[in-house]
């Protein structure tokens, strides 16, 4: 296994108290899997991202474990993390257009980022260039200001640069986000090209985007509020979603070919609950169609085939058939 | 009805204003009530310049906007007060739209106090009431709180209420579901869908395809300024003719279906030269232009 | 492989009917404001100090027992109950203490109007060109680094030179429409990224004209930018104006606290260990613009929430 994941919280620390931002999740990445972690916004996907590289000012571990090909990962520890950092675990961050120094040329930059690591520049430089090329860049960007370069090619850039010394694991937040749609799909090609040529063991790539995920992730989780909702092949999930989360949301997307006049979707009603003061029980249950009394007690994570999913309901009924009307309350 | 005809921008840049850019080349539209009518484009396209001229905020350097005949560029104080009272918009980013030290009903005492002095507070309060019924909003939820009180959802829906309270003909939503989750994209698409059935026009921009696709009757596509293709939605969508309309549909992540593996290179889009005509446009069936070469 | 693909999930018809959860009302920007205010060290300090300074300057000249000029007590006296001298004599025999009090005033005088003139200008030149932009923002960027290049020791001996009496309106004007500059540039800057927010854009899509958005939009989300501001303002023009009246350059027709030490310089008090003479102006000048340097370092904190502490 690559990576696994056991119980981790993160909060971050706030004069208000604590936000549970991410409030124990469990998982597995295996070697040259691409796994998506989607979600909406504060539901956890850029603290998990974030958490198993660099916990910035305001976060705060509390508990878990992380091990990366069977060594434990010192997040807790900023210093002892550094050893880890850009050579087993790297990351592209969101806006990495705004990640490569305006005033410096690009390739002065990364000379610079390799010899803080210790390593030769020089002896880089090759791989480097053969690596610029395989997607799909010039290796003359190297003399280039940022500013001389369109928001995709930045983006590629970035992402050379850090699986530069081939990291077991590379973390993508929200790479594709800011991006036109057909730079996105080169930028998500580019992540496949770099896992299957094996410079990258695994990959977990974040966004809110399902439908990209679908197009390049092998497997996909789905958080909610801080919590694990669902997990299956991509393939899977979107067409046979369990959790009632996943379910309203996958029929929520307006896909090329659906119209209005057809076919109106519906959103989700409500709004996610505040993870200062979390309620209890499944988190979900004050939005969800099928909550019972029993969903006042926090479901478990019930993990069979490959699929899993934290749902009273949808562990109980694995494939439902009749159409599903929402309860009155 | 709206219309713009053969409206080009071009900005001066760099110091003094000696340099050249063009936005926006050549382009020309009609808005009729209750059609939505599609902007589609990529960041640098020109179509949120497109926005901002017909909302006056930008005035065009060649071509005219006409509203039922009158050209709005000639517009000044009261006449163009009047104008604002049948066009209106909402932009992008929800907490930008708000100044953030006042309430976000604040909005709604500006417009009383600019298009409806005559109008007394209970009078007002009542309209202001149905207004946020009509947007799907519960009054006691979001009036008399801070932006940063409400979620992007509720902010967008205000400012649709807003606009919904001056009895508008038309509408210019330059991106508005993209800062928005997933779940509440829909609703907010949905009650536009409700507007256009009662009689608004809507100037859809975006640059996600599917939201185009979803409401629109019309659709235009830019690029680097110039209409590519236009037409009915349905024609443009299922039977694309220019290249780069079909490069943009391949490259729309689906739900169902796998993109081509093709290679990880992006297209390279050259910019047109700022002397450059912009291509004209054929008919290849009825309601469905293309630009030539 | 999809196998029977799961039917569509209705959401419960009316949103009005899901349970919200509640959520935790945060307090108004105000109120927030207030409660780290009074928690702020650098600000209470400062402000304290400050007040107590402007207290001493109110009510210093109406307890002192001699005008500031005027001579007759005993040459050179150190400080004593007797007679009022509470901070002594100088060199000629004028009272320290009515000197001091009078210069204190003077200072808070010459602040407020230097920096209050100064603002001004700073305020008008820095939204305009912000607003406007384009042509109107080169030219007036032009101005203000015109004015910036200025030498103004050497301007204002010019103006010395012709001027018969120089009185602490004069001092005050001079130093408000000489150093305005950099609060123009900062202005201009702040404005400048207020104007590309869309609430400027939808100000006017309601019909307000440009001076109603920089009033009504703009000034008041920089309210806070706009006091600290003036509190820098007032600080660099005492600290000005007694590095002026140090060098002669002062009013001629009144004593202030710059004045002071200079005169203490130049009649040597510093070797006939007149220490009452020189000491007191320099620790006021001192503690005054250190105790509004000081506050405005603490408002910064209270108004910007990313530098509090946790």
């Amino acid at each position: 296994m690559a990576l696994h994941v056991e119980d981790l919280r993160v909060y971050y620390r706030t004069l208000a108290g604590d936000v549970k931002a991410l409030d124990g999740v469990t998982f597995e990445v295996a070697d040259g899997e691409i796994m998506g972690l989607a979600g909406e916004s504060g539901c956890g996907k850029s603290t998990l991202g974030k958490s198993l590289i660099r916990l910035d000012g305001r976060m705060r571990y509390v508990s878990g474990h992380t091990v990366l090909d069977g060594e434990e990962l010192p997040i807790w520890d900023d210093a002892a993390m550094n050893a880890f950092r850009f050579r087993r675990v790297s990351i592209v961050p969101q806006y990495a257009m705004s990640a490569l120094n305006p005033t410096r040329r690009i390739g002065r930059m990364i000379h610079e980022l390799l010899r803080s690591r210790g390593v030769d520049p020089h002896r880089a430089q090759p791989e480097l260039e053969r690596r610029l090329e395989l997607v799909g860049l010039d290796p003359g960007v190297l003399g280039l200001y940022p500013i001389e370069l369109s928001g995709g090619m930045k983006q590629r850039v970035v992402m050379v640069i850090s699986t530069l010394l081939d990291p077991s694991l590379l973390i993508a937040d929200e790479i594709t986000s800011a991006l036109d749609v057909s730079t996105q799909k080169a930028v998500a090609q580019t992540l496949v090209e770099i896992r299957d040529r094996g410079f990258v063991k695994s990959m977990i790539f974040i966004t809110h985007d399902l439908a990209v995920l679908y197009q390049v992730a092998d497997t996909i989780l789905v958080m909610y509020a801080g919590k694990l909702a669902e997990k299956a092949p991509a393939d899977e999930i979107v067409a046979n979603p369990r959790h009632p989360y996943t379910r309203l949301l996958v029929s929520s997307l307006p896909e090329v070919g659906v119209r209005y006049a057809e076919k109106e979707l519906t959103g989700i009603p409500g709004r996610p609950p505040s993870l200062l003061d979390p309620p209890s029980g499944c988190r979900f249950r004050h939005r969800c169609p099928l909550a019972t009394a029993q969903c006042e007690q926090e479901p478990p994570w019930v993990e069979e085939d490959g699929r899993g999913v934290a749902c009273w309901e949808a562990s109980k009924a694995p494939t439902a058939t009749e159409p599903l009307v929402g309860n009155a309350r | 009805m709206l219309r713009l005809d053969h409206v080009s921008k071009t900005y001066r840049t760099g110091s003094l204003g000696r340099g050249r850019l063009t936005a926006v080349r050549d382009v020309s539209l009609e808005l009729r009530p209750g059609e939505v009518l599609s902007v589609i484009g990529e960041s640098g396209s020109g179509k949120s310049t497109i926005g901002r001229m017909i909302l006056r905020l930008l005035l065009p350097t060649a071509g005219s906007i006409t509203y039922d005949e009158t050209d709005i560029g000639a517009l000044h104080r009261g006449a163009l007060k009047d104008y604002y009272r049948n066009v209106q918009g909402v932009f992008q980013d929800p907490f930008s739209s708000y100044n953030p030290i006042f309430k976000a009903d604040r909005i709604f005492s500006i417009l009383h106090a600019e298009f409806f002095p005559r109008v007394d507070a209970d009078e007002w309060r009542q309209r202001v009431h149905e207004a946020l019924e009509s947007v799907g909003l519960n009054p006691r939820d979001c009036l008399h709180k801070f932006p940063h009180q409400l979620s992007g959802g509720q902010l967008q829906r205000l400012l649709i209420a807003r606009a919904l309270l001056l009895d508008i003909r038309y509408l210019v939503a330059d991106e508005i579901i993209s800062m928005l989750d997933a779940s509440t994209r829909i609703d907010v698409l949905n009650l536009l869908a409700d507007l256009k059935a009662r009689g608004l026009g809507i100037l859809f921009i975006t640059h996600d395809l599917s939201l185009g696709n979803y409401i629109s009757d019309t659709t235009l596509i830019l690029r680097h300024g110039c209409i590519v293709e236009m037409g009915a939605t349905e024609k443009v969508f299922g039977n694309p003719r220019h290249p780069y309309t079909q490069d943009l549909l391949a490259s729309v992540p689906l739900l169902h279906e796998k993109w081509r593996r093709d290679s990880a290179k992006a297209p390279t889009v050259t910019r047109l030269p700022e002397q450059a005509e912009a291509p004209p446009l054929v008919h290849v069936e009825d309601d469905h232009l293309v630009a030539a070469g | 492989m999809s196998s029977v693909p799961t039917a569509p999930l209705a959401s419960p018809a009316d949103p009005a009917q899901v349970e919200e959860p509640p959520i935790r009302q945060p307090m108004s920007g105000f109120r927030e404001s207030l409660h780290f205010a009074l928690r702020n060290k650098k600000l209470l300090y400062g402000l304290s100090m400050t007040t107590a300074l402007l207290l001493f300057a109110i009510i210093g000249p109406l307890i002192a027992k001699h005008a500031p000029l005027a001579y007759g007590g005993r040459l050179s006296l150190a400080p004593t109950t007797r007679d009022g001298y509470w901070f002594g004599t100088t060199l000629q025999g004028q009272d320290v203490f009515a000197q001091f009090v009078t210069g204190l005033r003077l200072a808070f005088i010459v602040g407020a109007l230097g920096g209050g003139i100064a603002a001004v200008i700073g305020m008008v030149i820095g939204f305009t060109a912000g607003y406007r932009a384009g042509i109107v923002d080169e030219v007036l960027n032009m101005l203000t680094n015109v004015v910036l290049v200025i030498p103004t020791f050497a301007l204002l001996l010019v103006i010395a030179a012709y001027l018969q009496v120089r009185g602490i309106l004069m001092e005050a004007v001079f130093i408000g429409i000489t150093s305005w500059p950099w609060a123009a540039r900062a202005l201009r800057a702040q404005t400048f990224s207020l104007v590309s927010r869309e609430f400027v854009d939808m100000a006017r899509l309601s019909g307000r004209s440009s001076r109603q958005i920089i009033f009504k939009e703009i000034a008041p989300n920089m309210s806070s930018y706009l006091f600290m501001m003036f509190i820098l303002l007032f600080g660099g023009a005492i600290l000005i104006a007694a590095t002026l009246d140090f060098i002669g350059l002062g009013p001629s027709n009144t004593i202030s606290l710059g004045q002071m030490m200079q005169l203490s310089v130049q009649n040597a008090a510093l070797q006939l260990h007149l220490w009452w003479w020189f000491l007191p102006p320099g620790l006021a000048i001192m503690a005054l613009v250190g105790s509004l340097y000081v506050m405005n370092v603490g408002l910064d904190e209270v108004f910007n929430p990313k530098l509090r502490e946790m």
